[in-house]
């Protein structure tokens, strides 16, 4: 029940963002029969998708994690976003590389944490996540610029691919 | 105001040129997954491409058209590379 | 006055990094460097170019005119759809290169790859 409730309230939410501008009746923004209509498709939807929506528990409910994510987004991942630019923008003007691929165990348990993991590695300075092991989650890295130090310990420490993400995730996801 | 809406225009020009040399690559690619490469991200320029026709012609709907592109390329893309790694669908 | 130069700044740095991608999908040697360019520059340059149609839709919005506040939050939602789904892609396209038998052009290390993947794809494969 709790489930059904949860996935048809993020349904409407989805369907009134995707039809803002409607007409004016409730703030500016839709039209009542605009909400009626959403309010029963969300509904069916709802029902179709419980199962799949919310698989295992409710943290995700929890507000801190949506503020941490929300911090997250905005300071570190941002920054390392700027960075990993900047350094594509290097190798592809000087055309030096030194690639490899390596694995790294980052100890994160659930779907929706290594999900986020893998994004934000995509999308961080020099790396590629190319392949999980599902059993242990641990993520396969095609790395641009290989370091010399960090081959030395084999499954290679975290800190030299992606900082302290693994760290952020965890108080987010898990 | 409106010189700064017509700039968007010019966005579309250099965005095209931009999935020109990707489109160079998806002519030239030894492989087919580098073909794929280019086709993602000229699917990415397109999106922002309609995003930006958009606000040039005033036209709110272009974005809802652009919103319905992304997913479906997405999903076109991840096709692809499924029949690339010889799994069935 | 400064809004305008703020929009302009936005679409100069969309610009330059997307003509990156270009690039770099030009001149690097093989399908994982490719899509490093491919992946990361159109979404920071998305990101910018997009971010400054977002700054528009809140002026006109502002403003009170009735696009603005379509043209913002349907932007928006782009944005979360190239954030979202180019990292995916980018996965789902290095896995399918792998997995059909290209290795990384001048790898210093590749044998961490080649060992457990065969495991993986025998679990894969059953299924």
């Amino acid at each position: 029940m709790k489930r059904y409730v949860i996935t048809t309230i993020v349904c409407f939410i989805i369907y009134l963002l995707l039809t803002t501008g409607s007409g004016n009746d409730v703030l500016g923004l839709w039209s009542y029969i605009e909400m009626l209509f959403g309010l029963l498709l969300s509904l069916i939807v709802g029902y179709a998708a419980r199962t799949l929506f919310i698989k295992d528990n409710f943290r995700m409910l929890n507000p801190v994690r949506w503020f941490l994510f929300l911090c997250y987004l905005i300071g570190p991942f941002f920054v390392a976003l700027a960075k990993a630019n900047l350094d594509v923008a290097y190798r592809v003007i000087t055309g030096k590389i030194n690639p490899g691929i390596v694995k790294i165990s980052p100890g994160i348990h659930t779907d929706l944490g290594i999900t986020l993991l893998a994004n934000s590695i995509t999308l961080t300075p020099g790396t590629l996540s190319v392949d999980i092991d599902e059993k242990t989650n641990d993520l396969y890295i095609h790395w641009i610029n290989v370091d010399k130090k960090a081959l030395e310990k084999k499954p290679v420490d975290c800190k030299y691919i992606c900082g302290n993400f693994p760290q952020w995730i965890r108080r987010i996801a898990e | 105001m409106i010189d700064l809406l017509t700039t968007y225009l010019l966005v579309v020009i250099a965005l095209m040129l931009c999935s020109i040399l990707a489109l160079i690559r998806v002519i030239r690619g030894p492989t087919a997954p580098d073909r794929v490469v280019g086709v993602d991200t000229i699917n990415t320029m397109v999106i922002v491409g309609m995003i930006a026709f958009g606000v040039a012609y005033r036209e709110v709907i272009y974005i809802d058209v652009a919103i319905v592109y992304a997913l479906l390329s997405f999903i076109s893309t991840l096709f692809i590379a499924r029949y690339l790694e010889g799994g069935d669908f | 006055m400064i809004f305008d130069i703020i929009i302009y700044l936005f679409i100069g740095i969309g610009i330059f990094f997307n003509l990156l991608a270009g690039i770099g999908l030009l001149r690097f040697p093989d399908v994982y460097t490719r899509l490093h360019a491919g992946t990361k520059c159109t979404t920071f340059g998305s990101l910018f170019l997009i971010g400054s149609v977002i700054l528009i839709g809140l002026k006109l919005w502002w403003e009170k005119d009735t696009n603005g506040s379509v043209l913002a939050i349907h932007s928006t939602i782009a944005l979360i759809a190239i954030l979202l789904t180019n990292p995916v892609g980018a996965h789902a396209i290095a896995r399918a290169a792998h997995r059909s038998g290209i290795q990384p052009a001048g790898a210093v290390i590749d044998e961490l790859q080649a060992k457990p993947v065969e495991k993986n794809e025998e679990k894969t494969g059953g299924d």
